[in-house]
């Protein structure tokens, strides 16, 4: 596996994992909708300008051109912004994506408050729980670039539509060239009995394991599950987790409705009934700021989550 | 203009077309009989005169292909395929029943022959434009062909299509607008009217063309100057009659579905068959 430290921004380990995977598969095709330069996904058209399409501001019809494309041996990748890849063509990929059989890859860029200054028209937190209503679509959320990378080559080989749900600028890495990143395989990147915390995407990731720390310090041992994939959801480690905890909480930079929590709860009260809490976003539109201010605002800190967990042992 | 042995030959696969049409909506008991008799003559020509197919490898790669982009009109493709051996002609009296390979809506998961699934308007006319780029893309010579309707025309993607489709001069997508002037809840005059739609896509672009929808020569010859015309998409918008065929549904304003039993279908059939059947 390459290593992603070569690349300086999520968007280039995602966009440089397409252009190595399009060199041995020429049916692999780049579709954007005005925002190439925000994707780096000009790198694609560079190296194979036959195989790009800006497709303008029309997402509708972008996702529709690919539909068609991927029925005649192409496999597309899509991009725009996460609001616009999921809520503006939505029937599009309900029906002549999801319905039809076809297999088309969807990058929705900037989720939730990643968004940041674009804000609350740019700021979707229902993606998650809409891609889920597709019955055929797997959904991956990587926590950093290195899985980024290695989960794109696994998305194109299962031959399933897919919704890439990822931060376009900056970088970070827990993981190498050498870890084993399985789509459908969540990772367990910490281990304690007391409560388990199953984050999806960089920034709940990250505020796992930073709560785990502050957790560690007043005698609480976390185990801290990187749930990459969304769709399909890895039972096992969520069962097993769940088992040796008797408490779960699951972070999203997401809507609770239909979410990746509301998931896991279903699974689990089904399975191995516990008690849970979840951070993600309620009944409640985005706004502009940065992301410090909106962790803020939205509650996603690490503080917060040691006091979820505090009040979820206390019960 | 057509030889005049073609010309025989299409009008009277289309009279036998309508004729299943008919049957095959009465079969069900009711079904968009008013689009589907207007294009048919569209349909006979294309894939009896046409285009490139194989209808023994419904699948083969390099063939021109047709997305039904209106796709609540599926029995008039579906009784032109069943002639066309993609299935047997029994499955025409299984319409819209419970595991049919046959809904009222084309889907391309269930019949032979069906290129692109349709039933949410406008969606079918980005699908073509998108086969006839990958068919660039592939390196196929072949065309793709797309029918919209006039009232589908109302979705705002067929034009986000047309101005792709426009802007790229994507010159094997030959589309074709049903403009039979009425949809669901009566005529687009007085719904969203669907004025000027030749100089609409001209100014988007297209090579574009207004015919009778009709005449068989009409519809030969636009598509010929089509094929003629480099670097541009192609529209073809026929003028038809909503229900042409079907009697008791031409000239009224509520013929988008209407309900066909055993007795109706036969008297329209053997009207039909007075009307047109002595000239073919």
């Amino acid at each position: 596996m390459k290593d992603a430290h070569v690349y300086s921004h999520y968007r280039q380990a995602l966009i440089g994992s397409i252009v190595d995977l399009a060199a041995d598969h020429k049916d692999i095709v780049f579709l954007d909708a005005d925002v190439s330069s925000c994707i780096t996904s000009d790198t694609f058209q560079k190296a194979y300008p036959e195989r790009f399409f800006n497709c303008g501001i029309a997402e509708a019809n972008m996702a529709g051109m690919a539909a068609g494309m991927a029925s005649a041996g192409l496999t597309p990748f899509i991009h725009s912004f996460a609001c616009f890849s999921s809520r503006r063509d939505y029937d599009q990929l309900f029906i002549s994506v999801g319905y039809t059989g076809q297999v088309v890859h969807v990058i929705g860029s900037d989720p939730g408050i990643v968004a940041q200054y674009n804000g609350g028209t740019h700021m979707p937190f229902e993606d998650i729980a809409l891609f889920r209503q597709i019955p055929s679509f797997n959904i991956i959320e990587p926590s950093d670039a290195q899985s980024l990378y290695a989960l794109i080559p696994q998305l194109y080989e299962a031959h399933k539509p897919s919704y890439i749900r990822t931060p376009r600028k900056g970088i970070s890495f827990r993981y190498t060239p050498e870890d084993r990143i399985e789509l459908g395989k969540a990772i367990t990147l910490r281990e304690g009995g007391d409560v388990a915390i199953i984050a999806t995407g960089v920034l709940m990731v990250d505020t796992a394991l930073a709560a785990a720390e502050q957790l560690a310090a007043k005698g609480i041992d976390a185990t801290v599950v990187d749930l990459h994939t969304i769709r399909p959801l890895d039972t096992q480690t969520v069962e097993a987790v769940a088992k040796r905890t008797g408490h779960v909480i699951v972070c999203e930079n997401g809507r609770y409705a239909g979410g990746t929590g509301e998931m896991i709860a279903r699974h689990l009260a089904m399975t191995n009934p516990v008690r849970m809490d979840f951070m993600c976003v309620g009944d409640r539109y985005g706004e502009v700021g940065n992301l410090d201010y909106l962790k803020k605002s939205f509650g996603f800190t690490p503080e917060e989550l040691v006091d979820k967990a505090l009040r979820l042992l206390k019960k | 203009m057509l030889e005049s042995s073609v010309l025989a030959v299409l009008r009277k696969e289309a009279l036998d077309a309508r004729i299943k049409t008919i049957g095959c909506i009465s079969s069900f008991g009711s079904g968009h009989i008013g689009g589907s008799m207007s294009i048919i003559e569209t349909l006979v020509y294309l894939y009896y005169y046409e285009m490139k197919i194989r209808p023994e490898d419904p699948q083969w790669e390099e063939r021109d292909r047709l997305v039904l982009s209106k796709g609540h009109c599926g029995p008039a493709l579906y009784a032109i395929l069943a002639k066309k051996g993609y299935f047997p002609e029994e499955l025409l009296t299984t319409l819209n029943q419970g595991g049919t390979s046959l809904p009222s809506h084309v889907d391309m998961l269930k019949t032979p022959g069906i290129d692109f699934t349709a039933g949410s308007l406008g969606q079918g006319i980005s699908a073509a434009l998108g086969i006839a780029v990958a068919q660039k893309v592939r390196g196929f010579d072949s065309y793709t062909y797309a029918i919209v309707g006039d009232g589908e025309s109302q979705e705002g993607q067929v034009w986000e299509a047309a101005e792709c489709a426009g802007a790229w001069g994507v010159d094997n997508f030959i589309a074709f607008t049903d403009l039979n002037r009425q949809q669901l809840d009566g005529y687009t005059e007085d719904i969203i009217p669907m004025h000027h739609l030749k100089e609409r896509y001209e100014t988007f672009g297209f090579d574009a063309y207004e015919i009778d929808g009709h005449d068989f020569n009409a519809i030969a010859d636009a598509v010929a100057s089509a094929k003629r015309t480099k670097g541009k998409p192609h529209m073809i918008i026929l003028n038809t009659v909503k229900s042409f065929g079907y009697i008791p549904g031409e000239g009224i304003k509520n013929n988008h579905s209407m309900s066909i039993d055993a007795a109706g279908r036969d008297k329209a059939v053997a009207d039909l068959i007075a009307r047109e059947g002595e000239s073919v």
